[in-house]
């Protein structure tokens, strides 16, 4: 199937703006996605006609809000191959869905001594929330390295792995650098060596494809907002076992079964994980985005992305003195780079100017910077409704704004 | 006789007036950044560093006599531009001129969208910390 790009353009009312006097060029997609009209649509439509409280209610409204919520469940399910809708645990996000395990997968199973493992790539969001629950139960965090290319070292990895190592949280993609990490791979020696695995997909859910069971995935996080949904949503996936062994998180309404001051007895799965009244809207509009996507595909989708990446790293390599920051040989459709003499947040202001929004700074990934000996770099990251003529566009305002700063 | 901090404000607006696209201001903006002399490294401290901005950012601040003289650098040259720019209009006034100063310069070049909170590269912070000194030097 080929794309017929400027017709999907059209489907993002955002994109069709000029900035500071030039069309916009939305280059930062790793940040946040933008919204197709249909799951901008279904949060008006929701707020205009459906809105009510879910489960609790017997009437009409909370019917119809229940029923569109648990539906989005259900998508979920589907989207990523879930042997079931109660193992689709829904968050506020990404970090939420990190916290949650790191509270109580970690609070029940690590001991003094024990091992997590993470990777030079990680977000300071699966980095931080280890770090905390590890602090407090004596655990020890030990850091797969990574190659000059941004690639994972697998023979470190596997060096790393002992029956000490009682969870490995990597993300499947690299925000910053874009790095698609070999996760099949890495979860089969986890689990050789009785380690359960965690994996980030905030960067890999809209473009690569997902099944937690095929790749025997434990624990699968990521954000609506970089799939093209709402903000304030993410997904929790957990293998049956585990979530039940867990302890609750939060407590509160929803979760529970029975309250009395002698005690109180758990919900089931989902619901002993979801605290309170949910971001009804926001859940029920990712429907909206995970329907915009499967009628596309997901593989339709990426063979885009994946030309414009080719194309971008090909007309960037003729700029002298700019360097791609991360050149693994299977990378999503980020470009990180730097310039000689130039700081990135130069840049960053002068294609604003342009029009033009990509990212720079650390990317939340201190860690890594650190490695690269670098304090930030500058990063375009580009999504299938970004065409080629706007990389042309891109290039031509890099050099402009080089020029001006040299 | 120094120029006021008022005086210094209208002749900055008088020159960027000149100019009728980004580009020219922002080629000028880097130029000033190229122009203002490094800070010798001893001031280069974990204390002189300004927090929110981006790119690294310091600032050192020095009495002489009543006025309170500024010196600063940053990696990013923009940035740098922008503090040259603040250092023109504040630097060599006294502590009590420095903190009442109003400057309403940097919204008539058309410079304010630097000065928005989410801007990491921090004007707002530097405007900040220079009336932090004249605060605390005021004080002593
Ligand atoms: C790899 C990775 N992990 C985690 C996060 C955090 O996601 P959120 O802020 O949506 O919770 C991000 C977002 O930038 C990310 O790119």
């Amino acid at each position: 199937m080929t794309l017929d790009i400027q017709k999907i353009r059209a489907d993002f009312p955002v994109l069709d703006q000029q900035v500071n006097g030039s069309p916009l060029i939305y280059f930062d997609n790793a940040a946040t996605t933008q919204k197709p009209k249909s799951v901008i649509d279904a949060l008006s439509h929701y707020y205009a006609l459906d809105n009510a409280n879910i489960h609790r209610g017997l009437h009409a409204l909370a019917e119809r809000a229940t029923t569109a919520y648990e539906l989005t469940r259900t998508k979920i399910k589907e989207f990523i191959n879930a042997p079931s809708s109660d193992q689709i645990i829904l968050t506020a996000g990404t970090t939420g869905s990190i916290n949650l395990v790191a509270q109580t997968f970690g609070r029940a199973n690590f001991s003094k001594g024990d091992k997590i493992l993470i990777s030079n790539l990680e977000h300071h969001s699966n980095i931080v929330p280890w770090q905390m629950i590890a602090e407090e139960k004596g655990a020890i965090i030990e850091v797969i390295p990574v190659d000059e290319r941004g690639v994972l070292d697998l023979e470190a990895f596997r060096n790393l792995l002992d029956a000490s190592v009682k969870l490995v949280a990597v993300n499947h993609v690299s925000n910053a650098i874009g790095t698609i990490n070999p996760i099949a791979e890495m979860i089969q020696l986890a689990h050789a060596h009785g380690a359960k695995v965690m994996i980030d997909g905030a960067q890999s859910i809209a473009h690569l494809d997902i099944d937690v069971q095929a790749l025997d995935i434990d624990f699968f996080a990521f954000s609506a907002h970089k799939l093209f949904g709402p903000t304030g949503v993410g997904v929790l996936y957990g293998k049956r076992e585990l979530l039940e062994s867990m302890p609750p998180y939060q407590g509160g309404g929803e979760m529970i079964k029975e309250v009395s001051f002698e005690g109180t007895t758990y919900n089931e799965l989902p619901y002993k994980f979801e605290a309170g009244t949910p971001n009804i809207a926001d859940v029920i509009a990712l429907s909206a985005a995970i329907d915009y996507v499967n009628a596309l595909s997901k593989e339709a989708l990426f063979t885009q992305e994946l030309a414009l990446l080719a194309y971008a790293t090909e007309q960037l390599s003729t700029i002298p003195g700019l360097k791609i920051i991360g050149t693994a040989p299977d990378k999503i459709a980020v470009i990180s780079f730097v310039i000689d003499g130039i700081h990135p947040q130069d840049l960053g202001v002068l294609l604003d100017k342009f029009g033009i929004a990509i990212r720079t700074g650390h990317h939340c990934v201190q860690p890594l910077m650190k490695r690269f000996g670098l304090p930030g770099t500058c990063r375009a990251s580009f999504a299938f409704y970004n065409t080629f003529e706007e990389i042309d566009l891109f290039v031509k305002a890099l050099r402009r704004s080089i020029n001006m700063l040299q | 006789m120094a120029q006021s901090i008022q005086e210094t404000q209208e002749d900055l607006i008088e020159e960027f007036g000149l100019f009728d696209d980004w580009a020219d201001k922002y080629e000028y903006l880097i130029d000033l950044g190229k122009k203002l002399p490094n800070l010798p490294e001893v001031f280069k401290t974990e204390e002189n560093v300004i927090k929110g901005c981006q790119s690294r950012v310091w600032l050192h601040a020095d009495k002489q006599g009543d006025q309170i003289v500024f010196e600063a650098d940053s990696e990013a040259v923009i940035v740098k531009g922008l503090i040259s720019m603040l250092i023109r209009v504040l630097s060599n006034h006294t502590a009590e001129e420095i903190m009442k100063a109003d400057l309403y310069f940097i919204d008539q070049i058309g410079m304010s969208q630097h000065l928005a909170q989410t801007r990491s590269n921090g004007l707002l912070s530097m405007v900040k910390q220079m009336k932090n000194y004249a605060l605390a030097f005021s004080a002593k």
